[in-house]
C-alpha cells in the first residue's frame, strides 16, 4: 500500500523550468518523427488522382476508402486463398515470436543466475554473433536448412527465428537484475528450477519479455520468407501484400493500402504489449 | 593406492558438478542447439570461406591470406568505405544512444495511456517498414522537395541542390536520416528497464541529499539500469557499422563518388552483384573484428556510469 502511495506522488526533483525544457524537446522531434505515420495514413485514404499528384502533398484533401475496395478485389482475385495467406503468416509469426521468447528466457535464466561449466563462453558466443554480417552467414545457413531437410516448411522460418541472439542477450541483461533472495526463498520451498523461472523470473522481467515480443512480432512479420518457401500455399500475407504493391501504377491505390496494413499490425501489437509493459510499473513495487 | 585415488578425484569432481548443473544445461539445451545449427555453424563457414575463393557456383577453392591482402592493400574503395563507416558510426554511434536514453528518460516521466502513445510515436520510424519514402520527398533534388522548397523560401540558397547526386551532402543528410532512425531497439530496452528500477531508490536519494533530476539520472537511474546500457551499447554498435540499407535507399549503390559508400554497402556490392563470396567473407570478418574491438572499449566505458 505504502509503495502505491509513492507511485502517485512519485515526482520528485523536479522543477518547472526543466519540464518545460522537456516538453518543448518531445514537441519539436515528436512532430519529426511521426511524419512517417501521418504520411502512410494519408496516402492510404487519398484518391488516386491525389496520389500521383506533383509535387506530393503530405496531407489528403478528398478522403476515400477506395484504395481499400482496390485491394480486397486484388485479394480475392489471387489464385491461393487468401485465408491462406493469413494462416501461414498467423503460424509463422506466432510460432517465430513465442518459440523465440521462450526458448530466449529459457537459456538466460541458468546463463544469469546459475553457475557451470561453459557459461561466460556460450554467453560472449551469442553477444558476439550479433556483429557477424548476417549477408554472408545467408549461403551457409541455406546449405544447412537444405540439409536438415526443413526446405520449404515453416520451420525454415520458425527455428532459426527462435537462435537469435538478441532475445537471449535482452532477456539475461534483465534477470541480472533481480536479487538472488527472490528466487532462494522458492528454493527453500522446494521448488524445481524450471517452477522457479515460471513463477518467480518471467513474472518479474515482464517489461522485458513483452517488449522482446514486440522486436520478434515485428521481424517475423516483416519476412517475406522468399528464400525458403517456393509452394505459393505455404507464404506469409506479407509475400502476397508485396506481390500486390509491386504491381506498378495500375495498382498504386491498393499499394497505398498495403503500406498501411504493413504498418497497421505491428503498430496494434506494439500498443498492446506497450501498455502492458506499462501496467507492470503498479505491480513491481510488489517484489520482495 | 594414494596416487589412484587422487587421479580419480577430479574427474569424478567433474561428474558431480556435471550432475549438478544438469538442470542448467537442460533449460540452455533448446536454444543453444538452435543457436548452433543457424548461427555458429554458418559464421564458422563464413570464417573460412573468408580464406577461398567462392564464385557460388563452384567448389570454393583455398586462397590463403589474398583476399585480406587484396582488401587492404589493393581496393581504395575498401578504405573509402571504412572511412565512410568510422565516420558514421563515431558520430551516430554515441548520439544515437545519447537520443535513446534521453527519450526514453523524458518518456519515463508521463504515465498511462499519453505514454504509450508518446512512446509509440517516437518508435514509429523504426515501426513503419518504408519510412525512408518520407526523406526521399523531403530531399528531392528539384525546387518541389520540401527542404529545397523551405531554403528557396528563405532565400538562403538561390537554386535547388541535388541533395543525394551532390557529393558533399550525401554524408551529413544520411548522418541526419540515420539519427533520425535511431530510436529502435536501444530506445525500447530503456524504456523497458526504467520500469524496473526499484521507486523506493528515488525517495532514498532525496534524503541523500540528491538535489534535482540530473544528479537523480546519474547517481540512482543509470547504475540501476546498467544491465539495459550495456545491451543498447551492443545493438548500438551493431547498427552503426552495419548501416547500409539507408545509403542504397537514398544516394544508391554505389553513390556518387562513393561519397555514401559503407562496409557493408561494400560487402553487398561483392556478395550479391559480383557473387564473389569469398571476398564478401572476409569484408564481414574485417567488420565483425572492428565491432568486437569497439565493444571492448565502450563496455569499458559503460563500467564508469555513476562513479
Amino acid at each position: 500500500m505504502k509503495r502505491m502511495k509513492i507511485f502517485k506522488t512519485q515526482k520528485l526533483n523536479r522543477s518547472v523550468a526543466g519540464n518545460g525544457l522537456l516538453f518543448f524537446l518531445m514537441g519539436i522531434f515528436g512532430v519529426l518523427m511521426a511524419l512517417p505515420l501521418v504520411m502512410i495514413v494519408n496516402n492510404a485514404l487519398k484518391p488516386l488522382d491525389e496520389l500521383f499528384q506533383y509535387p506530393p502533398k503530405l496531407f489528403v484533401r478528398n478522403p476515400t476508402l477506395d484504395n481499400f475496395v482496390d485491394l480486397f478485389v486484388a485479394m480475392n482475385s489471387s489464385w491461393v486463398p487468401f485465408s491462406r495467406y493469413l494462416l501461414n503468416t498467423v503460424i509463422i509469426t506466432v510460432g517465430g515470436t513465442v518459440g523465440h521468447v521462450i526458448l530466449a528466457s529459457l537459456a538466460a535464466y541458468p546463463l544469469s543466475k546459475h553457475r557451470f561449466k561453459g557459461r561466460d563462453t556460450l554467453f560472449n558466443m551469442v553477444v558476439l554473433s550479433m556483429m557477424f554480417s548476417w549477408t554472408v552467414t545467408q549461403i551457409p545457413n541455406y546449405m544447412i536448412i537444405s540439409w536438415l531437410g526443413i526446405n520449404n516448411t515453416y520451420l525454415a522460418l520458425i527455428l532459426p527465428a527462435c537462435s537469435y541472439g538478441m532475445g537471449l542477450y535482452l532477456m539475461k541483461q534483465f534477470i541480472d537484475q533481480l536479487p538472488n533472495s527472490l528466487m532462494e526463498s522458492a528454493r527453500l520451498d522446494g521448488a524445481s528450477e524450471f517452477r522457479v523461472f515460471m513463477t518467480i523470473v518471467m513474472p518479474n522481467v515482464k517489461p522485458a519479455w513483452l517488449t522482446l515480443a514486440i522486436f520478434q512480432f515485428q521481424q517475423m512479420w516483416g519476412n517475406t520468407g522468399a528464400m525458403f518457401l517456393r509452394d505459393e500455399e505455404l507464404k506469409p500475407l506479407q509475400f502476397a501484400l508485396q506481390q500486390i504493391a509491386a504491381g506498378g501504377t495500375a495498382r498504386a491505390g491498393a499499394s497505398a493500402a498495403v503500406t498501411f496494413i504493413i504498418a497497421a499490425i505491428p503498430i496494434t501489437f506494439f500498443l498492446i504489449c506497450q501498455s502492458n509493459v506499462l501496467e507492470t510499473m503498479t505491480t513491481s513495487g510488489m517484489k520482495e | 593406492m594414494v596416487q589412484l585415488k587422487q587421479k580419480k578425484a577430479p574427474a569424478l569432481r567433474l561428474n558431480a558438478e556435471l550432475k549438478k548443473s544438469m538442470p542448467s544445461y537442460l533449460m540452455i539445451a533448446p536454444y543453444f542447439i538452435l543457436f548452433f545449427f543457424f548461427t555458429v555453424l554458418p559464421v564458422l563457414a563464413s570464417i573460412v570461406l573468408s580464406f577461398t575463393d567462392f564464385n557460388m557456383l563452384e567448389w570454393p577453392e583455398f586462397t590463403g591470406w589474398t583476399n585480406y591482402i587484396r582488401l587492404l592493400v589493393n581496393d581504395d574503395l575498401f578504405i573509402v568505405a571504412l572511412k565512410n563507416t568510422l565516420l558514421f558510426a563515431v558520430i551516430t554511434g554515441p548520439v544515437s544512444y545519447m537520443m535513446c536514453l534521453l527519450f526514453a528518460w523524458i518518456i519515463n516521466e508521463f504515465s498511462g495511456k499519453l505514454r504509450a502513445f508518446l512512446t509509440l510515436i517516437f518508435y514509429a520510424p523504426s515501426i513503419c517498414g518504408n519510412a525512408y519514402m518520407i526523406w526521399q520527398i523531403i530531399l528531392t533534388g528539384d525546387r518541389y522537395g520540401f527542404l529545397n522548397g523551405i531554403l528557396l523560401e528563405w532565400d538562403i540558397i538561390n537554386e535547388a541542390i541535388i541533395w543525394m547526386k551532390t557529393e558533399k551532402y550525401v554524408m551529413p543528410m544520411l548522418i541526419v536520416v540515420q539519427l533520425w532512425l535511431s530510436l529502435g531497439t536501444g530506445f525500447l530496452s530503456f524504456i523497458a528497464g526504467l520500469q524496473t528500477v526499484d521507486k523506493n531508490m528515488y525517495e532514498a536519494a532525496v534524503l541523500d541529499g540528491v538535489k534535482n533530476r540530473w544528479q537523480e539520472l546519474w547517481y540512482i537511474t543509470l547504475p540501476a539500469m546498467k544491465p539495459q546500457l550495456m545491451f543498447g551499447a551492443v545493438m548500438q554498435i551493431t547498427q552503426s557499422f552495419a548501416i547500409a540499407d539507408i545509403s542504397i535507399q537514398l544516394a544508391g549503390n554505389p553513390s556518387v563518388n562513393y561519397a555514401g559508400s559503407t562496409v557493408v554497402t561494400h560487402l553487398l556490392d561483392y556478395g550479391t552483384v559480383r557473387f564473389e563470396m569469398g571476398y564478401a567473407s572476409a569484408i564481414a570478418t574485417i567488420l565483425f573484428l572492428l565491432m568486437v574491438g569497439t565493444n571492448k572499449l565502450v563496455q569499458k566505458l559503460l563500467r564508469r556510469v555513476g562513479e
